[in-house]
């Protein structure tokens, strides 16, 4: 019914969200005592020694941090192509 | 007997530790106990103008670490309740005259005598905060739905865990309900999920808390505050009493969420 008052409420997130969200990500970065510059490199590292030894697929990478209690955890999901795979090319 | 140490402290400042600790020591007082409050922020002094005894001092914490006077001679009574004191801070001094073993020393001195000794810290990460934590059994963190709070207060909880004081406890002060239901003010199971450490309280935003402070007499004092109420309801969980979350403007279903969110919690 009223789908532009909705439309109009929806498009901006309430400023308690906001918070959350950015809070969520500061958090992360103060525990480990890195940055995002810092953790954008890293993950390109980790990119580049994997595929030293293992043929990835590098547009299906995902490196995410997660909050798990108080801990941090750095989750990697590196897609490794198969060596018949690759081998066929 | 032997008294638990609890410390008040916080990492931001002004988000009402002293408040938090005059109250938790006047009803801890008024349950029966034997307190001895000690305001850590040297340099700063607070405590005693939150409780109304600025003008009954005369020897301070230095003073008895210098060797000054007694132990006893510093510690001032409050006449309203049966067994409340206060050792104030220095005013004159800064907080390099106070070392973390200082500080254990005087507390087991103390402990022979008290139910509760409660530490009030000075705000940051340096040298008062360790003073403050030094002898400390359990630490409240107190904090407010605010980022830059919220922020603090998990660095302060990451040092406390480093200094092995920890878990830490969080009392969440100054909670709007009006702001929360209109989605602008961190609510409290957003902080817990965030900060990830356990709830000791919820203190509402109260305008009764400056009319009280104004007048040297702690909110916990008016039994009909909401301020008061919460205050007295921490106390009591520190006592180890089973005392549930229930706020008393809250009719949004936040405490069903609390209280499903504290049981699937994982503790
Ligand atoms: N629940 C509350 N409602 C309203 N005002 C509060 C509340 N808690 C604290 N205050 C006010 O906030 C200010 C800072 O409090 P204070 O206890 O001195 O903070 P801190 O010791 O952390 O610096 C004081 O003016 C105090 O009266
Ligand atoms: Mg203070």
């Amino acid at each position: 019914m009223s789908s532009w008052v909705d439309k109009l409420t929806s498009r901006k997130p309430k400023s308690a969200e906001a918070a959350k969200e950015r809070l969520k990500l500061v958090l992360i970065h103060d525990r480990m005592d890195i940055t995002q510059v810092e953790l954008e490199s890293m993950k390109n590292e980790i990119i580049e020694v994997i595929s030293r030894y293992v043929v990835i697929d590098q547009d299906a990478v995902r490196i995410s941090m997660n909050q798990d209690g108080r801990e941090n955890r750095l989750v990697a999901d590196i897609p490794i192509r198969s060596k018949s795979h690759s081998r066929t090319r | 007997m032997s008294a638990s140490v609890s410390t008040i402290t916080s990492g931001k400042g002004g988000v009402g530790k002293t408040t938090t600790t005059a109250n938790l020591a006047v009803a801890l007082a008024g349950m029966g106990k034997k307190v001895v409050c000690i305001d850590g922020d040297i340099g700063l002094r607070n405590l005693d103008v939150v409780l109304g005894l600025e003008n009954r001092i005369v020897y301070d914490l230095v003073d008895v670490i210098e060797g000054r006077c007694r132990l006893r001679q510093a510690m001032i009574r409050d006449k309203r309740m049966p067994e409340l004191y206060l050792i104030p801070a220095a005013q004159t001094r800064d907080k390099s005259a106070v070392s973390p073993s200082d500080m254990v020393r005087l507390c087991d001195e103390l402990r022979e005598e008290m139910d509760w000794i409660l530490i009030d810290s000075p705000a940051g990460i340096e040298r008062g905060f360790r003073n403050a934590i030094a002898a400390a059994d359990s630490v409240l963190v107190v904090t407010n739905p605010e980022v830059s709070a919220v922020r603090d207060a998990d660095r302060i909880i990451g040092l406390i865990e480093a200094e092995e004081k920890g878990p830490a406890k969080i009392i969440l002060n100054r909670v709007n309900q009006n702001l929360v239901k209109r989605g602008d003010m961190l609510d409290v199971p957003d902080v817990l999920e965030l900060l990830a450490v356990e709830l000791i309280g919820i203190v509402p935003e109260d305008e009764a808390v400056t009319v009280s402070t104004n007048r040297g007499q702690p909110v916990v004092l008016d039994s009909h505050s909401k301020a008061g109420i919460a205050f007295s309801n921490i106390a009591r969980r520190m006592n180890g009493e089973d005392v549930p979350f229930v706020n008393m403007d809250d009719k949004s279903g936040l405490f069903d969420r609390l209280s499903r969110m504290l049981r699937t919690g994982g503790d």
